[in-house]
């Protein structure tokens, strides 16, 4: 991995967190983790809206990852939480890749219905298996990281720890990706896939490549969020969850690979203050937030953070 | 032999509504190329507002059977006065935008209309079953069910009718068309494009709102009514055909029966039969069982 500026600002970013978190309260910390697993979805969203396209059924792959997790912690005893992410990885990944030599065929508002319709399937699945709690879910055992089982006291700030390490990794990897051949398709796709195609480029591959890597991407997230929650339901496949990730790519915007983080991290400030001070109208917070981004900055918060350093200059 | 009627009959109820929700969708992607987000939302709105008309009207003893007319004409009106101002104001100054960008507003709206809703109208349910009860029930056979289902059956029928025959009849449907197959054309021949959008987008959000306020007195009128409504639309119009009348209708009807099926053979698959159809039928027809709007267009 070459040692990438962005990447490299993501560390400094992240082991700052790291070193603050000490001073967080619980609740602090346990919102943190929440803000990188949804960077982590997001990134898989980034991909997407590079190519033009808009998911409405992340929450697929995040709710499927978070129950292979919960099955595997449960009835399989896993208890190590790289092994449980390794395995929503995979699982995730395979569903992804089956439902993405269909999905990979389909294009705008297509895309996005058709895949919400899948993540629906789910949710109706899961909520009418009695085995497994139906809506109201089951909980996840304690989990041990190498060995290590963290007391009641530390798990949260080990698991922010693990899903900052994950953050990093996908973060260089989807950098990596980006300035590969594949990650420049992605953009000549969203302006003309009939040009790429001319040019013996497989448009469908690269969707289907990417497709795969967005899920493995939100089923790793599914399963952090399973072990940091300790609890699961099937409320995670719902299409709203899926709106959320939607929210937080356009809130971030899609220039640079940290962008799904600082959407992550505002949608997170927001929706605690909205839902701690007008429990009834954080929606209504939300709404105007969205609408407000789109009108004000359409290349979404980032773009802030570019403007401000083309000023300096 | 009955179990096959009580099938029947809470199938074509179930498809009734399921078109009533949807229609309006389908209208204005035909027109405007908007998947309208904020569409349940307007379901709401219609449900909410004939809760409040029709208990305002059974606690002044207005003649009980006007109550429709009340009904149907509030529910149309909330619809045809928020829709409108928010295509004005929330969504043209958008339209050289991504289609996506305009999906991603409308479902901003969604999520502000969902608590404006709240706010003007509490979080506790209402209750009007009044208009449901007036009507009593019919039997079929040993079954009995409330006249209600044929009110809906029928408005369902009406509403499909009258939308066939204000495209195929009148002037504004033909104008419309010519809106659909190209509206740069149409702009330069006269057409006051963005007045056509304007009640398109009205009538698509009315719809809505009359179906919400005849589910009204059938339900009781909670937060959160329209999120599942949304879903349930979108999976009818694209299963139809994004934009196509004869799509919803019929896929409202295969739907509804096939829902209905599931609700008395296996009822484990109730909650996603309908996403299960939309995924069978977009695998083999991309684009929906009626796609004509799209060929025509490249």
């Amino acid at each position: 991995m070459s040692a990438d500026k962005t990447v490299i600002r993501f560390a400094a970013f992240l082991l700052a967190v790291l070193l603050g978190s000490s001073f967080l309260p619980q609740w602090g910390l346990f919102m943190l983790t929440i803000v990188l697993v949804n960077g982590l979805v997001v990134l898989g969203c980034l991909l997407f809206l590079r190519a033009g396209l808009v998911s409405f059924g992340q929450a697929l792959y995040f709710c499927f990852g978070a129950y292979t997790t919960g099955l595997a912690a449960n009835f399989l005893d896993v208890t190590d939480v790289f092994l449980l992410m390794l395995m929503s990885a995979i699982g995730s990944g395979i569903m992804a890749w089956l439902l993405g030599s269909l999905l990979s065929k389909y294009r705008s508002i297509f895309f996005g219905l058709l895949s919400m319709a899948f993540s629906m399937i789910l949710y109706g699945l899961l909520a009418k298996t009695e085995s497994l709690g139906s809506t109201d879910g089951f909980n996840v055992p304690a989990i041990t990281i190498l060995g290590y089982a963290p007391s009641s006291e530390s798990v949260r700030a080990s698991v922010l720890g693990v899903a900052a390490l994950l953050a990093l990794l996908a973060v260089s990897f989807a950098q990596a990706l980006l300035k590969s051949p594949m990650g420049l398709l992605l953009t000549a796709i969203r302006d003309n896939e009939i040009r790429v195609e001319y040019m013996g480029a497989s448009a469908q591959k690269t969707i289907h490549t990417i497709y795969v890597i967005a899920g493995v991407f939100a089923g790793l997230a599914g399963s952090l969020v399973a072990v940091s929650v300790g609890h699961i339901d099937p409320t995670m496949a719902i299409w709203t969850t899926s709106g959320e990730f939607v929210f937080i790519t356009i809130m971030g915007g899609i220039g640079s690979v940290i962008a799904p983080f600082i959407g992550a991290l505002a949608f997170g400030i927001i929706h605690t203050i909205a839902f701690s001070e007008s429990p009834n109208t954080w929606q209504l917070v939300l709404g105007t937030a969205l609408i407000g981004i789109i009108y004000i900055l359409p290349d979404g918060l980032w773009s802030l953070l570019t403007k401000v350093r083309g000023a300096n200059k | 032999m009955s179990q096959l009627l009580v099938i029947l009959i809470d199938g074509i109820n179930y498809s009734a509504w399921l078109f009533l929700s949807a229609v309006g969708l389908t209208l204005i992607y035909g027109v405007m190329k908007i998947l309208n987000v904020a569409h349940g939302s307007f379901y709401s709105l219609g449900a909410y507002v004939a809760a409040s008309v029709m208990g305002y009207w059974f606690s002044h003893d207005f003649p009980p059977y006007w109550s429709f007319v009340a009904l149907a004409i509030s529910a149309f009106v909330a619809g045809f006065v928020v829709g409108p101002l928010l295509e004005r104001f929330m969504l043209r100054p958008q339209y050289d935008k991504d289609e996506v960008v305009i999906l991603l507003i409308t479902y901003g709206l969604f999520l502000i209309l969902e608590d404006v809703l709240k706010m003007i109208w509490g979080v506790d349910p209402y209750f009007v079953s009044e208009p449901y009860e007036l009507l009593g029930m019919f039997e079929v056979g040993e079954m009995i069910y409330p006249r209600y289902y044929l009110l809906m059956i029928g408005l369902a029928i009406t509403v499909g009718l009258a939308l066939l025959l204000l495209l195929k009849k009148t002037k504004f449907g033909r104008i419309l068309v010519a809106v659909i197959h190209d509206r740069e054309i149409s702009a330069a021949m006269g057409v006051n494009v963005g007045f056509v959008f304007a009640i398109t987008f009205g009538l698509g959000c009315s719809l809505a709102a009359l179906a919400g306020g005849f589910t009204a007195p059938t339900i009781s009128v909670t937060p959160g009514l329209g999120v599942e409504v949304i879903v349930l639309s979108f999976a009818v119009v694209v299963t139809g055909g994004l934009g196509s009348l004869p799509g919803v209708a019929l896929a409202s009807v295969f739907m509804g029966l096939l829902r209905s099926v599931c609700v008395h053979f296996a009822p484990q698959f109730e909650l996603f039969v309908i996403f299960s159809v939309m995924a069978m039928v977009l695998t083999f027809r991309p684009r929906g069982l009626f796609s004509i709007a799209e060929a025509r267009k490249i």
